[in-house]
């Protein structure tokens, strides 16, 4: 089987799930005997280093393009307005990618197209088009969740329809999702399967005692600092929190276009110096911060998957999740509340903070729980649905 | 001579309210009033009133036909409170004189296992509610889940019990049958009956089971399985909970109807017939010793005490519980002491249970919580409040005393 897939963020160079996504399912998949040429939009030629890291079956392909996947049109043109090397926007380069893309489909020989999100949909079309191959789309966000179902971008959602509608397939990464591409997107259900994701067992879990852990209880929350995440949940939770437990510290690992104001509101909610932000985080620190947290707390509004729970459990670190997500969906050792529902999301933490059986119990269930949890599975119920759009299955 | 024992449990928790961190110290309202009112009125109108119609209708038909009942003091508080008729039709069958009450801790608690003197408070107290409201004074006695021991047992005998119930688990009985009255090693005079749960189980867990190879289970097939122990037993105990009809089964099962027709069935079989608890302990000598020293229970696969006590959380819910009894008993506050008791309910303590929460299982039955971690929170926030309240009755007893 050989597959042409589009991407856009690949570890080392990614900044959220959906580079670890990528990674733990080609590499999942290429095990399998599955052969992946990976296409990334790229400025910079990715070396042999990096095939290195993925497995032999994987090759990559640079497109010369800016795009950064969580990057906002707003936040796309702050950047690159001024640089005549790139295009007027976010959507000229989505434009441009795709046109690669079909210069590509023309080179490759390939079994099955698929797409990671709508960046690519538009490329996985001309492909799909120009080689006539089955087109599987792979939804692991929709713009309802990036905004919270507020000021939808129009451009956005029309991309992500058109792509789901175009595919043979769509694959969606929670039922969770899967329900939102019928209803807002008006997908039929046959056509959606989910395949949820899951966690790399591969990589060393280091385990060092942090300073800082000797001395308070340390809360920890990972991921973009955008409206999805739901930071602003977490602050205010943690404001409850100090009022009844003032030696606990509350780490925010991550940034994003709510980082300023939420270290404003931090101010005004008087609680700076017991709020810590480290800015981006990634490789080994990630690790590191769950290992030093005592509970992971992920307050999403809308988590279409939500991996970064699944890593906080490999790390042997207790976790409370939104119900907002598809992570819920896989998990039961853990906690789960509704995000906006600030008096219960302190209430959990506070438990999980003072009672030691308690977070013994649920370290010691979780650890069993996700190492059930393998790229492998997901990486089969793939393959599962390229031979499906092979055989001309869509409903 | 086959004598079937129907034996029945009825009981419902006072089911903690989602009860935060935020709120100790601020209020002491620790039950879901209306949770549980509900869940009492539904099982009131799909169990309690239409299954204790048919005992009734079993009980005017067949002059043979006998049943006997435990219903926790939980459950009778919040019958007398939320359906009265559900009490008064256990009240018209318990006046026919061929149903038995036995009896057992009030709170339907595990007293017994961390302090033998709230447990003996506990079986007072139940048994006065049953002469109260009954007017009925229980010969026979059945531990929390069937929760027993040697130790158990003996303890009974010298609160002057006749008999005691229990599960007749494979692993403690081996080559022996649960067919026979039998004497627990630590007691002289009573007798122990043991739940034929092969038998017991085709009607509570199989009944509607479809990939069952006996399913649909009907009366006559049943009655069958019963007549076949003639002479390899005297007895068959049915011990079952009483929610097993229109609750656990539901009624589009076709299990009232079952219930309906399997005594007749039985007894169209000259050699079979009914018993109560006290029948069979008085009309039979033990066909053997019984020497049970770990505890055991009719819980799960295990047969065990795990259910409640296997994890650490809920091992140290409980502890911290019952280490307060001292002071809760000292501070003669009786809302307190109501509430700590309440709180000992085995309920409180399964739902923090682990074992069988990824698979979803007979542990949701009516369970408030969606994880054994939420129940365990809820419970601990509770703990602490009653601390709080523990305190302040010493500190006024002391301000009195200084004054």
């Amino acid at each position: 089987m050989k597959v042409l897939m589009f991407g856009w963020e690949f570890p080392p160079q990614s900044t959220g799930g959906l580079g670890t996504a990528c990674y733990g399912l080609t590499k999942a998949m290429s095990r399998l005997g599955v052969n992946i040429t990976l296409v990334l939009p790229t400025t910079e030629n990715i070396t042999h280093d990096f095939v290195r890291i993925i497995g032999a079956n994987v090759r990559l392909k640079g497109i010369k393009s800016p795009i950064r996947p969580y990057m906002t049109e707003t936040q796309y043109s702050r950047q690159y307005r001024k640089s005549s090397l790139y295009g007027q926007s976010l959507f000229d380069e989505v434009y441009r990618y795709s046109m690669a893309a079909e210069q590509i489909a023309r080179e490759e020989d390939f079994d099955v197209i698929h797409c990671h999100d709508w960046l690519t949909f538009e490329a996985g079309i001309r492909a799909k088009s120009i080689a006539n191959k089955p087109l599987i789309v792979h939804v692991h966000a929709t713009e309802f969740d990036r905004t919270g179902g507020l000021s939808l971008n129009r451009h956005v959602y029309d991309a992500e329809k058109r792509g789901m509608q175009a595919a043979d397939r769509v694959i969606a990464v929670s039922n969770y999702t899967k329900n939102k591409i019928i209803s807002h997107y008006g997908i039929m259900p046959e056509k959606v399967s989910v395949v949820h994701n899951a966690v790399d067992h591969d990589r060393s879990q280091p385990s060092e005692d942090s300073g800082l852990k000797k001395h308070s209880k340390i809360v920890l929350f990972l991921g973009r600092i955008t409206l999805q995440k739901g930071p602003d949940y977490f602050l205010y939770a943690a404001s409850k929190i100090l009022q009844i437990e003032p030696n606990v510290r509350f780490i925010i690992a991550g940034s994003g276009d709510m980082e300023q104001s939420i270290i404003q509101k931090s101010a005004e909610l008087g609680i700076s110096d017991k709020v810590l932000f480290t800015g981006f985080v990634s490789g080994n620190d990630v690790n590191r911060a769950y290992s030093m947290a005592d509970v992971y707390v992920m307050p999403s509004v809308s988590e279409p998957f939500g991996i970064t729970a699944l890593e906080a459990m490999k790390n042997n670190t207790p976790v409370i999740i939104s119900r907002n997500s598809g992570v819920s969906e896989v998990i039961s050792h853990c906690l789960k509340v509704d995000f906006w529902d600030i008096n219960q999301l302190a209430n959990k933490i506070i438990g999980v903070l003072r009672y030691r059986e308690l977070s013994e119990t649920m370290k010691n269930h979780a650890a069993g729980e996700v190492s059930r949890i393998s790229w492998s599975n997901s990486a089969e119920k793939c393959i599962t649905e390229y031979n499906r759009a092979l055989r001309g299955e869509n409903g | 001579m086959v004598k079937v024992c129907l034996y029945f449990q009825v009981h419902q928790p006072y089911r903690l309210r989602n009860y935060t961190v935020f709120d100790i110290g601020n209020t002491s309202n620790y039950f879901d009033d209306e949770k549980n009112a509900n869940v009492l009125k539904r099982v009131a109108r799909k169990c309690y009133l239409p299954a204790n119609q048919v005992i009734m209708e079993l009980l005017e038909k067949h002059p043979e036909f006998r049943a006997s009942f435990s219903m926790s003091g939980t459950v009778l508080e919040q019958m007398e409170r939320h359906s009265p008729e559900a009490l008064e039709s256990f009240k018209s069958l318990v006046r026919t004189k061929r149903v038995e009450l036995l009896d057992e801790t009030y709170f339907h608690s595990l007293a017994f296992i961390y302090s033998k003197n709230e447990f003996k408070e506990q079986v007072r107290l139940h048994n006065q509610k049953m002469q109260k409201l009954f007017g009925y004074k229980p010969r026979v006695f059945r531990n929390t889940e069937l929760i027993y021991n040697n130790e158990m047992a003996g303890f009974i005998e010298k609160m002057g019990y006749d008999g005691v119930l229990a599960e007749g688990a494979d692993h403690i009985l081996g080559w022996r049958s649960p067919n026979f009255v039998y004497k627990p090693k630590s007691a002289n005079r009573l007798k122990l009956l043991l739940k034929n749960y092969k038998l017991s189980d085709d009607i509570a867990f199989r009944f509607s089971e479809r990939s069952w190879q006996e399913w649909p289970l009907t009366a006559d097939k049943f009655s069958s399985w019963i007549s076949a122990v003639n002479g390899n037993g005297v007895c068959v105990n049915l011990f079952m909970d009483y929610e097993t009809f229109g609750e656990h089964q539901w009624d589009e099962t076709g299990i009232f109807e079952f219930l309906r027709h399997m005594p007749g069935e039985i007894l169209k079989h000259k050699d079979n017939s009914f018993r109560t608890p006290s029948e069979l302990v008085k009309e039979h000598e033990p066909a053997g010793e019984l020497d049970i020293h770990n505890m055991i229970s009719w819980a799960d696969v295990e047969r065990d005490i795990s259910a409640w006590t296997g994890n650490s959380m809920q091992q140290a819910a409980i502890s911290e519980l019952y280490r307060l009894e001292s002071e809760i008993k000292a501070s003669k506050d009786n809302s307190l002491l109501e509430d700590w008791r309440r709180l000992q309910t085995s309920d409180n303590f399964y739902y923090m249970c682990t074992k069988w929460f990824s698979d979803g299982d007979v542990h949701k039955y009516f369970n408030p919580y969606e994880s054994p971690y939420d129940a365990f929170i809820s419970f601990m926030n509770i703990i602490n409040d009653i601390k709080i309240r523990v305190k302040r009755c010493q500190t006024t007893k002391n301000k009195n005393k200084d004054d």
